[in-house]
């Protein structure tokens, strides 16, 4: 078994970082021309590090599978993007957010590198600033902030209801500025299949074109993915439709260790489903939790319409049990609140599947014009989707897959156990823990692909400067493509009746009931068995019109998918060995009387690394030991 | 609720496309457009057919991914709504829905419903950027911005890239989506340097890559999903002709007035 060595420097926590970089390798301005870098994804990671990189005179490749690289998922965040500037002098500070973020994640991230993210913060915001995204500001012209869930300060910038939009334009501008003066390709609508290890070390990727079916074959001296988080696997979920965890997964299967994948964050305020049809969720931000209160009827099956409803036959169930932070509890404990209803029987809907989120009162005091000055966006959002005015009859909602915290196992460097792999923002595990907070993501993307990867891989890169370029022509490009090409006549030979998105909806639903806000053994164990049952399905009756030579929607999806298997069936298996309730990981047979995650530091205060062992194989699990020496545990209490 | 689709097919660029006519059934109201067309395309599948291709990511209206040219409107019907918002509730049963890809010199078809954007890509290499390099930015609020300004500068910079303008306009112009980003850089005090050879760079990429010009029939704002204001065209011209430059190029880009 390999020891996994997370590099965390010495040092007291506040000063770790500083001296760290202090005593990284270099490449001069001349060898770093010579030295060719590949990013996978355009996100607010990838496009930061990719833009950074070029800056620094890399010669960089970029890819994405959209058409360009604006529309990489980071833009539909809503909310915002944390920062400890301490702009509202409410004794905001790095320490704070990263104390924040440590809880927030029930104990299982590790301090160094939260502590760093939390420490890059402010700097992200000035290039954001700097580069001209239009955050939300006060009449005197400087930045305002608003407060999110799960803290207790005012420290979120965002724009409107739009954060990662502008986020996003803001990284693709500088990308756009590096692709104009040659530092930087990009190579739009490329799915990335496999990655090329030659020597132990990550050199290259296959990609197929998705205009014309070829695979191509790319080489460079170090590989970073950046290819976001993989909550399609539930198939209902806030993510883009495109989301998946191939690129991930294919680092997976030559070695990289993925850790905690069953760490998955549910959010609590999405819109139900509607129709059969339906293959999205989307998401109604978490700072309507702010203003609305969530009840259900008290009444078991009560369908009456919600305004018929009166006062004292509702139960607002998060403020009874939860006084002390009413609606403004964490996601995880949001989520499974709303389920536990649900399940009982409370529900409401012709589904039951779904609890009102209600602005009477609010409006009641503020005024309509107020609230629509706050949420107008959402609530506009609202009523286009389902025809409903949420200012006259409450919003119906529902948990919805939203958030991987689970993700590559890499290093205090954002370095996999791959040599020249690296993994930053959603794809990685390192920041959230077992939960993450609101607003946080958007700032470990941006920190990463900014401020910390470029001088972490020049360290690495500092080796590779007599190598050359790397031949695409060697055995391992060959080997890899052979692979994906056979994988590609795999799929396309099935030959059978059923289209791919039925199979992604089956195997979305197995992994939502098996393996989503509540799990046990007996479930988990059953999950893997009607994994297994349905992947065989796949395998013998889908069905790919067209052929692998030409635009082929139905293929790419079809590859997605055919990891996903594999890829919920991993989730099963951590969830399993995880004998304790954490975060979003919550197993029935871990809670209190009261019905609360139960921790248990003593046997898990670590990350579960899993290692691939081949085909059919069962695959191993490291551990790496988390050490708290900043941060007493504490059960997390929200009553 | 039943509709009769017709649905421009097209196997890829070299060859010629037309409609073909396809009967729907069992369409719920609640549907989303696109979840309408993932219906048809099943049924298309399960029967030996191959499926119509459109672009979709997000599906909530903020990739710019999605756009279709329905029953002659860029997005459909509904005003500031793309396609992947519209839903099936806004139709008529027993409607005819005619379904088509952006149509423009400069969007070339790719397949079915699917175009080539690359164009707008270009636009935005030539000069849709204010040039700071990582960590060399100063404290945030060492720049105020006033806060007029900067919702301006928020309300321009809300385009998603779509393409639904260009498909709008006769003459296939490509102002809007190019005014709206010069419009937030010459807005705050961050991206007034390099102003001038902006508005320049992208105007000049804007017409090589075959877009028409303006004549001012406000078909962009009307269509435009999210809203963006005819005004800030005005506001390009505006900077494109205190630019020094400007004076060398022929008055195309003004408005008819
Ligand atoms: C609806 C929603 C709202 C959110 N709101 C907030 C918020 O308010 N604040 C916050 O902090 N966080 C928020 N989050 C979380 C946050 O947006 C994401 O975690 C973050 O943007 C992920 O960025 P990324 O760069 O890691 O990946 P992404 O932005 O997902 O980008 C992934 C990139 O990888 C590429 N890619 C993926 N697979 C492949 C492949 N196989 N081949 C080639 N390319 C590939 C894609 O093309 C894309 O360019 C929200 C998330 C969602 C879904
Ligand atoms: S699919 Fe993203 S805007 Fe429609």
């Amino acid at each position: 078994m390999q020891k996994l060595d997370s590099k965390i420097p010495d040092g007291p926590l506040a000063e770790k970082w500083k001296n760290y970089k202090a005593g990284l390798r270099l490449v001069s301005p001349a060898n770093k021309k010579k030295i060719e870098i590949i990013v996978v994804g355009t996100g607010l990671a990838g496009s930061a590090a990719a833009s950074s990189l070029g800056e620094l005179g890399y010669k960089v490749k970029v890819f994405c599978f959209q058409d360009s690289p604006r529309r990489a998922h980071s833009v539909a965040a809503q909310g915002g993007i944390n920062a400890a500037k301490n702009y509202r002098n409410d004794n905001d500070s790095v320490y704070r957010l990263f104390h924040d973020m440590i809880k927030g994640g029930d104990y299982r991230a590790r301090e160094a590198n939260v502590y760093r993210a939390a420490e890059v913060s402010n700097d992200v915001i000035d290039h954001f600033t700097a580069l001209g995204v239009p955050f939300a500001r006060d009449y005197g012209g400087t930045l305002d902030t608003r407060s999110f869930g799960g803290v207790q300060v005012s420290r979120t910038f965002y724009a409107r209801g739009q954060t990662g939009q502008q986020c996003l334009l803001g990284t693709y501008s500088s990308l756009n500025r590096q692709i104009a003066k040659g530092t930087v390709k990009m190579y739009p609508r490329r799915d990335m299949l496999d990655i090329v290890v030659i020597n132990g070390k990550a050199r290259g990727i296959i990609t197929r074109n998705l205009l014309t079916g070829q695979l191509e074959r790319h080489s460079a001296h170090a590989v970073v993915l950046a290819t976001g988080g993989y909550g399609t696997v539930f198939y209902l979920s806030t993510l883009g439709l495109g989301s998946n965890a191939t690129a991930a997964w294919s680092a997976f299967k030559k070695g990289a260790l993925f850790a905690n994948p069953s760490f998955i964050q549910i959010h609590p305020t999405s819109i139900p489903v509607l129709n059969d049809y339906q293959c999205k969720l989307t998401l109604m931000s978490e700072s309507l939790r702010n203003d609305g209160r969530v009840w259900v009827p008290k009444k078991k099956g009560d369908k009456r319409h919600p305004t018929e409803i009166p006062e004292e036959e509702r139960d607002y169930y998060l403020e009874r049990r939860y006084p002390a932070f009413g609606n403004l509890v964490p996601r995880d404990v949001a989520s499974r609140a709303a389920k536990e209803r649900c399940d009982a029987g409370y529900g409401a809907g012709d589904s039951g599947l779904s609890v009102y989120l209600d602005f009477k009162d609010a409006i009641g005091k503020q005024g309509e014009d107020k609230i629509r000055d706050k949420y107008g966006n959402l609530f506009e959002m609202y009523e286009k989707i389902t025809g409903i005015n949420p200012y006259r009859q409450p919003m119906r909602i529902y948990p919805a897959g939203h958030y991987t915290m689970g993700g590559l196992w890499v290093d205090y460097n954002l370095m996999t156990t791959i040599p020249g792999l690296f993994a930053i923002g959603e794809s990685n595990f390192s920041d959230h823990g077992a939960n993450r907070l609101g607003a946080s993501s958007l700032m470990q993307c941006c920190g990463d692909g900014y401020f910390i990867l470029p001088n972490t891989l020049s360290d690495y890169l500092a080796d590779d400067i007599r190598t050359g370029k790397i031949p695409v022509d060697e055995k391992a490009f060959e080997e890899a493509e052979e692979n994906v090409s056979e994988r590609i006549k795999q799929i396309m030979s099935v030959e059978g009746k059923q289209t791919i998105s039925s199979f992604h909806k089956r195997l979305g639903k197995i992994m939502w009931d098996h393996c989503g806000m509540k799990r046990d053994s007996e479930g988990l164990k059953k999950g893997l068995e009607l994994l297994d049952q349905l992947e065989e399905e796949f395998w013998a009756d889908i069905r790919i019109p067209g052929s692998e030579g030409e635009l082929n929607q139905e293929l790419e999806k079809a590859l997605k998918v055919a990891d996903f298997f594999e890829v919920g069936r991993l989730m099963c298996e951590d969830a399993l060995q995880r004998e304790e309730s954490c975060g979003a990981h919550f197993r029935e047979e871990h809670q209190t009387e009261t019905g609360e995650a139960k921790r248990d530091d003593k046997n898990f205060a670590y990350v579960g690394a899993w290692e691939y062992r081949g085909k059919g194989e069962k695959p191993g699990l490291h551990k790496e030991e988390l050490k708290f020496e900043y941060v007493e545990l504490k059960e997390r209490s929200y009553k | 609720m039943d509709f009769k689709l017709k649905i421009w097919r097209q196997k890829n660029a070299r060859e010629k496309g037309g409609f073909r006519t396809y009967p729907i059934n069992d369409v719920s109201p609640e549907m989303s457009f696109l979840e309408m067309l993932d219906y048809l395309n099943k049924q298309i599948i399960e029967s030996g057919g191959e499926p119509v291709t459109f672009e979709h990511d997000c599906r909530e209206g903020i990739c710019g991914s999605c756009g279709l040219f329905i029953n002659g409107r860029p997005h459909g019907p509904m005003r500031r709504t793309t396609t992947c918002e519209l839903h099936m509730r806004e139709f008529t049963d027993g409607d005819t829905i005619v379904i088509e890809p952006w149509r423009s010199k400069a969007f070339p078809i790719i397949k079915d419903l699917v175009v080539d954007r690359s164009s707008f890509e270009r636009i935005m290499h030539a000069g849709g950027f204010i040039s700071v390099d990582t960590g060399s930015a100063p404290e945030s609020n060492s720049l105020p911005v006033s806060k007029n300004n900067s919702d301006k500068a928020f309300d321009a910079a809300a385009c998603i890239g779509c393409g639904a303008c260009v498909a709008a306009c006769k003459n296939s112009s490509a102002m809007l989506f190019a005014a709206a980003k010069i419009a937030q850089y010459a807005l705050v005090t961050q991206g007034k340097a390099e102003a001038k050879e902006r508005v320049d760079k992208m105007v000049r990429q804007m017409d090589a890559e075959g877009f028409g010009y303006c004549s001012n029939t406000y078909g962009c704002e009307f269509d435009c999903p999210k809203g963006i204001s005819i005004d800030f065209i005005a506001l390009m011209n505006r900077e494109f002709f205190s630019s020094k430059v400007c004076r060398q190029i022929p008055g195309r880009y003004t408005r008819k007035v």
